[in-house]
């Protein structure tokens, strides 16, 4: 029996395990989460994958440096707990990050064990430890600093502002928070929609941030109820986490006729004021049987698989360049087509025509080609000569961007904003124009990601605590 | 930020409630003209609605509304002693306030309650006001006494003719201004068709017409877009860039289509 033993360690799999899914023709059904997780026998199988280098590179790809190694090490020897608290050193949102952070673009595409097969499935073995932590019910609260006496408010409750409250209360300060909706968790909370983020593990997130200390008021719109200059009067630093929050319409003819949505509006019905459980909860939306989603972002991606959700008998995705430029990750392009989402591409609507009643029932397209690449290094789509169709639908969702609210900086006249409407900021310490206010995520960089939001906050919180203790400016 | 219990709350006429809620940073910071975003229990939509009336001491706000909805029949249920569930302001730009010398201020239905204060601050900063306050019946009215005593009169118009003009509060305001009276501004609050009336009477005078534009909202922070209307060709927000607009020049035929968007989902919510 001894003598044919290998002496070799096992070889390892070229392929990520794969995760288990709800089957598309299932899913379009319901709201439940697409993917199911990882086991823990599938997270142990994948995280032995992970070659543990001396040197690993996956860490320079992660915006707020996780010890990518060190955690996934835990989960191959099992040590689930010491996993998930080595995570939270550098992520306090892992269960989110998990499942939303473009991780083929961040840490994995760094992995070695990519330059020839696929890398480690760093983002799901995230979530396996978040979601293992969360369904056990015991979270670890770390141990606090004394007080320091010094209070900061964070102006936002999305992923850069829970971020700054959490690093900065940890430090002893006390934090105030304050959110203009009813509910916390920014675009995570009324943008991504259920099926891709559980709303309950945000709110399980936001429960964690109250219990390390922070203060949460929501219902506040900073810029109307209170000044910029009179939180200056009242805390000692102020942090500005107000998102990329402007919807950006197309400005063609018949934008404003009834049926068309911003995705902004369209979301917000859906995911934060749960229209899809409409007339339980009383927001209506208006679900369509033909549903134009105009853009190619992750955005557009959840609007065209909502309407699909919401009863749709086509859900169209009308993109104005081809699909390898399209924006969206590859993950949830892949799904949206899994799950029948019709791909116009080279299309853009130059109007949209109404009945007698002002509803939207079809869109005039242009037909484009791609040409020489522009300021992103895309090629830009021009236009097609005489090539103009016309398409039949009766819900239009336009999902072409968002910039900052223009709402903090009108009101406040010292904070400098470029010429997109983000506000300027100091990038090694989120410092604004204004003394005592720094700023960070999506409101500094324009719409981006969370992981990108919460490291800014990561920044902005050294920022913050490094001036709470010099005062330097 | 407040715990938005209710303090007072009253049916002034049939289907019209009055309702003072413990809101004391709104009160402190409230301008006439501005709104709230009111969610009355966690299943109901966000109600935007104009604050009529707010005591910055007491920290008291008071808004009136029409219980028209699914959203506004809970809003309605509710008594002294219970939490809004959210209530969230002020929002919007308040109305420009200024001596313009003689201002006409025309209220129907919840906009009778929504130039309550304008009047007040109009008087106190040296105009002459002139309310003009509509309903269809003598019994909708309400406020009278409040309006009179701060204003310098208060013409009333019903439908039925109880009291005052008979008519609508636009048909006064034309025979006024035929009859060759002088207003050097006049501004609206209440339902579409009775800013647009108003619109419409006002045009020909020349005199500089504001309307307090009420359409759909969700955040009411700029964020959506669901409040849109077009303004001299260009798309607005009421929430932010409004909610009050020169009357001459708003886009009518889209704010009367974007208004019965969601008519049908009105009544199905409102029947379960
Ligand atoms: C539909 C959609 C899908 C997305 N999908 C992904 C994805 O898969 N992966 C990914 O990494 N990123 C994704 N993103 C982008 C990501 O969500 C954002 O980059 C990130 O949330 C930005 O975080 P933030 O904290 O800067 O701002 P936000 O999340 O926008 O939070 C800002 C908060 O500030 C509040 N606020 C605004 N103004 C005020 C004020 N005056 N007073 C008080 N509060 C105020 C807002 O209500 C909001 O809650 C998506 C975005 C959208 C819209
Ligand atoms: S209500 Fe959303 S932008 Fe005005």
């Amino acid at each position: 029996m001894t003598d044919k033993q290998p002496s070799k360690k096992p070889k390892i799999s070229p392929k990520k395990t794969p995760m288990r899914e709800q089957p598309p023709e299932e899913r379009v059904n319901n709201y439940d989460e697409v993917p199911f997780g990882y086991s823990i026998e599938e997270a142990v199988t994948e995280a032995k994958r992970c070659l543990q280098c001396k040197k690993p590179l996956c860490v320079q790809g992660c915006p707020v440096e996780i010890d990518i190694c060190e955690f996934i090490g835990f989960i191959a020897e099992k040590k689930f707990k010491e996993g998930i608290v080595k995570l939270k050193e550098k992520n306090i949102l892992p269960a989110i990050c998990g499942r939303v952070c473009p991780q083929e673009e961040q840490c994995e595409k760094q992995c070695i064990l990519g330059k020839k097969n696929e890398p480690v499935a760093i983002g799901r073995l995230e979530r396996f430890l978040a979601d293992w932590e969360r369904n056990r019910g015991e979270i670890e609260i770390p141990p606090k600093h004394r007080p320091t006496g010094k209070k900061v408010v964070v102006v936002g409750a999305g992923p850069a502002g829970i971020t700054v409250a959490a690093d900065l209360v940890k430090l002893g300060h006390k934090v105030d928070m304050f959110e203009a909706l009813h509910k916390p968790g920014g675009v995570l909370v009324y943008g991504i929609p259920e099926f891709r983020l559980p709303k309950a593990i945000v709110f399980k997130e936001i429960d964690y941030l109250k219990k390390l200390g922070v203060n949460l008021y929501t219902d506040t719109v900073i810029g109307m109820i209170k000044s910029i200059d009179e939180l200056l009067s009242e805390y000692d630093a102020v942090f500005l986490g107000t998102g990329a929050g402007l919807p950006w319409f197309l400005n063609v003819p018949g934008e404003n006729l009834n049926g068309v949505y911003s995705a902004n509006e369209y979301l917000t019905r859906a995911n934060l004021m749960k229209a899809y459980l409409f007339p339980k909860y009383k927001t209506p939306i208006i679900k369509g049987r033909r549903v134009a989603t105009v853009g190619g972002g992750n955005v557009a991606m959840d609007c065209a698989r909502t309407a699909l959700r919401l009863g749709a008998e086509e859900s169209i995705l009308v993109y104005r360049r081809a699909r390898e430029q399209m924006p969206a990750r590859e993950e949830e392009i892949h799904h949206a087509e899994q799950e029948g989402v019709i791909f116009k591409l080279l299309s853009n609507p130059a109007a949209f025509r109404g009945d007698k009643n002002g509803w939207v029932k079809e869109a005039e397209c242009i037909t484009m080609k791609l040409g020489e690449p522009d300021d992103s290094g895309r090629r830009r789509p021009v236009p097609v000569e005489g090539a103009n169709f016309r398409l039949p639908i009766d819900v239009v969702i336009i999902a072409i961007g968002n910039s900052p609210n223009p709402l903090i900086p009108s009101t406040t006249k010292d904070i400098e904003v470029s010429k997109w409407g983000t506000i300027i900021t100091d990038p090694q310490t989120g410092k604004t124009s204004k003394k005592g206010v720094f700023a960070g995520g999506d409101v500094a960089t324009g719409a981006a990601t969370v992981i990108l939001a919460m490291g800014a906050g990561k920044i902005a919180a050294r920022g913050i605590h490094e001036y709470l203790k010099t005062s330097n400016w | 930020m407040d715990k938005n219990e209710i303090i007072e709350k009253e049916q002034i006429a049939p289907n019209i409630h009055s309702c003072t809620v413990d809101a004391p940073g709104i009160a402190k910071k409230a301008l006439p003209g501005q709104f709230v975003i009111v969610i009355p229990d966690e299943y109901s939509e966000r109600v935007p609605v104009t604050i009529a009336d707010w005591d910055a001491e007491k920290g008291y706000v008071t808004i009136i509304f029409l219980e028209i909805g699914a959203s506004t029949q809970r809003l309605a249920e509710l008594n002294t002693g219970d939490d809004i569930y959210s209530f969230t302001g002020p929002l919007g730009k308040p109305f420009e306030i200024e001596n313009f010398g003689t201002v006409a201020l025309v209220g129907g239905c919840y906009g009778i309650g929504g130039i309550y204060r304008a009047a007040k601050t109009l008087k106190e900063n040296g105009n002459k006001v002139i309310c003009f306050s509509e309903a269809r019946s003598k019994f909708l009215l309400y406020w009278n006494k409040k309006l009179e005593e701060v204003a310098d009169e208060v013409r009333y118009s019903t439908v039925d003719g109880s009291l005052g003009s008979k008519g609508h509060s636009f048909d006064l305001l034309e025979d006024n201004l035929k009859s060759g009276e002088h207003f050097d501004r006049i501004m609206a609050v209440g339902c579409t068709f009775m800013m647009y009336r108003v619109a419409r009477v006002t045009k020909p005078f020349g005199v500089k017409t504001i309307v307090s534009m009420n359409p759909v909202m969700i955040d009411g922070t700029g964020m959506c877009g669901a409040c849109r209307l077009v303004v001299e060709g260009e798309t607005k927000f009421a929430c932010v860039d409004g909610p009050h607009f020169d009357a001459h020049k708003i886009d009518w035929n889209i704010v009367s289509d974007r208004r019965k968007a969601y008519l049908e989902e009105e009544i199905i919510s409102k029947e379960r």
